[in-house]
């Protein structure tokens, strides 16, 4: 066994819900091994700390080859969404929590929720319009400062 | 097979440390194994936790998640992470004899 890990900076950049969940999966996994655990959103990503969106992330039925859905079948109004409420009642059968349940467990366990400053600035976006678990709206420099000396993930 | 030896009896650990026969736990062996994890002391908080992962073993064979604890052992998960910083249901589950919880939320 090599050195344990001990603090891990997650960046979630996609907004659809296989983005999102394997993020929130080891963020939260990280804090229950004693991990320190920062979670840094940007991009399409930001979708599951806005106020307004986080009860709306969906599965993405289109260039998405897993769901093994034909592609023409993807782009059907509709279609996702009836995906999507299909794998979260999928979900709630094996006890994981909706994303805006996940991600305020997530705060509660200490770990640090950021957004990252361009897409904020690029969205037109303020700190009002992302939830209240998110401590603050951080650059890339901030966020590097911040990861020092532990691992960085990329979803 | 691993041993540790806890209120002077001695009993079989896995490789982690974690109990390998919950009836070979007591009340009295918490205190030491709490200290080697690096709480002391175990306070009425600590307590009503590690009383709550027991039952949940007895009950139903496993040791329940940190979301399972926050909404039904009356600890709140942020109060969770304080009595247990290095990972509550890990570390309870520890403390109180026994397996480590396997899940992945």
């Amino acid at each position: 066994m090599g050195e344990p890990i001990e603090k891990v900076s997650i960046i979630v950049s996609k907004g659809s819900l296989e983005g999102v969940y394997p993020a929130l999966i080891m963020a939260n996994g990280a804090r229950a091994e004693g991990i320190e655990a920062n979670l840094f959103f940007t991009f399409f990503g930001l979708d599951a700390v806005h106020k307004k969106r986080w009860e709306h992330i969906k599965v993405a039925t289109v260039g998405n080859p897993g769901l093994h859905l034909a592609s023409v079948a993807g782009v059907l109004p509709g279609v996702s969404s009836v995906m999507t409420h299909y794998l979260e009642s999928k979900m709630e059968k094996l006890d994981i929590p909706s994303i805006p349940e996940f991600i305020e467990m997530i705060a509660d366990t200490g770990a640090g929720l950021y957004g990252c400053k361009a897409s904020v600035d690029l969205f037109g976006l303020t700190k009002d319009d992302l939830v209240d678990q998110i401590k603050d709206i951080i650059t890339v420099g901030e966020f590097y400062e911040m990861a020092a000396g532990g691992h960085i993930i990329f979803t | 097979m691993p041993t540790a030896t806890y209120a002077g009896t001695t009993v079989e650990v896995d490789d982690e440390g974690f109990f390998e026969d919950p009836d070979e736990w007591t009340e009295a062996m918490a205190p030491e194994i709490a200290r080697a994890e690096g709480i002391d002391p175990l306070t009425e908080d600590h307590w009503r936790v590690l009383k709550f992962m027991r039952a949940e073993y007895a009950d139903k064979g496993t040791g329940p998640t940190v979301r399972v604890l926050g909404k039904t052992s009356g600890v709140s998960v942020k109060e969770l992470y304080q009595l247990f910083p290095k990972g509550p249901a890990k570390t309870a589950a520890k403390i109180a004899g026994i397996p480590k919880p396997r899940g992945c939320i």
